[in-house]
């Protein structure tokens, strides 16, 4: 009986979870459409979640980039085809790579930082205080990291795209001795908007899950430096899986 | 950090970011913002097996053209082709649907004649070949029907 009883109440716990994340995802963009609009604090949001990503995104893009031509032409020689080295690399980064691996660092980089952020305003009552001066909290902290998460993201997968085929570029042409001739033309001849389009669609789409969840676990973080540790470590690890998950979905439903 | 200086460092950072997204869309992705420069003619096949939207048109190996679409015509494939303004074709050019190595991918070939009268927009090359389908050329080979 005893155990039946805590079933139930772990689903229902699991389904008021599920829905207070969708209510808390819904008000906060409602606030998007409600003046006083915070301009400057998206700008602010778009220098933490962007400008300052952007040296780990192209970090990461170069070595994936490199790693990708290593990889793909001692693959590609086995059937003596290294032509198709620029394909490969431009493929597997517009459509799959640059949006996952872009979006997990941004998660790791920025998304702890938010959550974290958020968690000691909610413990040292700071969002209590807001509230008390006639200002939404949601509108005022919450929002502004959505759209700038939103905007960020596909101009960093964007970056982390056109660096990772540099990088490929860099270690099959220079390095493996493929005509660069035959690596560009294979990537314009391989590359279409059909795959550009899919990449976008995908980074809009994490900025959003990455948002949403490192906001959420940090707004409603249980009141004490134990609870905010687990919140960060929940949200960057929920935000990840998500979107592991939500790519594999997108992905076969855009093929 | 002062207002200025922020703002700029985000303006950099999404100007950046605009011109790679660009970069991947028009020059990688062929998205065609402004086709100004075109001109469409039409083609019948018997079988356009393999040709591809967006494969490229080409007139003594020089690439003048793309494949714009592909659609079924009274048991015909129609296939549209979008060729670069001031290439002229003539109205007894031969279109044919050509294979780049043994396995590489399709693309179409033009002679592009020269006897005839000039073919305009939305004209249409009668003289077609289909491209050869490998597998009957193999059975043909193997079964011995080889003339």
């Amino acid at each position: 009986m005893s155990i039946i009883q805590g079933i139930g109440a772990r689903v229902i716990a699991q389904i008021q979870e599920m829905g207070a994340m969708v209510l808390f995802l819904l008000r906060s963009f409602g606030w998007l459409f409600r003046p006083p609009f915070r301009l400057f604090q998206i700008t602010k949001q778009m220098h933490f979640v962007g400008y300052k990503s952007t040296f780990v995104v192209i970090l990461t893009a170069l070595f994936t980039g490199m790693v990708l031509a290593l990889q793909g032409y001692y693959s590609l020689r086995k059937f003596g085809s290294e032509g198709l080295l620029g394909s490969a690399v431009a493929l597997s980064m517009i459509r799959e790579l640059g949006p996952v691996l872009a979006a997990l660092m941004v998660t790791a980089r920025a998304g702890s930082a938010m959550t974290a952020e958020i968690g000691i305003m909610r413990i040292t009552e700071q969002i209590d205080a807001l509230e008390t001066m006639a200002i939404n909290s949601l509108q005022y902290l919450i929002t502004p990291k959505m759209v700038a998460s939103l905007i960020s993201l596909p101009l960093l997968v964007a970056l982390f795209d056109v660096v990772g085929i540099g990088g490929g570029y860099l270690v099959g042409v220079k390095l493996l001795g493929i005509s660069g001739g035959s690596y560009w033309s294979s990537i314009e001849s391989a590359v279409e908007w059909k795959d550009v389009y899919g990449g976008i669609l995908k980074s809009i789409s994490f900025g959003l899950i990455i948002s949403w969840v490192c906001c959420y676990k940090g707004y409603f973080t249980k009141m004490s430096a134990e609870g905010l540790g687990k919140a960060t470590t929940e949200s960057v690890v929920l935000a990840s899986v998500l979107i592991l998950v939500w790519d594999y979905f997108l992905t076969s439903v855009l093929l | 950090m002062e207002r200025g200086k922020l703002e700029f460092v985000v303006g950099l950072f999404v100007l950046v970011g605009i011109l790679c997204l660009g970069y991947l869309a028009i020059k990688l992705g062929k998205l065609e913002l402004v086709s100004g420069d075109y001109y469409e003619l039409t083609a019948d096949f018997s079988s356009s097996s393999g040709l591809k939207k967006g494969a490229s048109v080409e007139i003594a190996g020089v690439e003048v053209g793309r494949v714009k679409s592909i659609v079924l015509n009274e048991d015909q494939a129609q296939v549209v082709l979008a060729i670069e303004e001031g290439i002229t074709v003539y109205n007894d050019a031969i279109a044919s649907i050509k294979t780049r190595g043994i396995i590489g991918e399709k693309f179409m070939g033009l002679s592009p004649g020269g006897a005839g009268d000039l073919l305009s927009k939305g004209g249409t090359i009668v003289d077609t070949e289909s491209g050869i389908d490998l597998e009957q050329v193999i059975s043909q080979f193997i079964h011995g029907n080889v003339e």
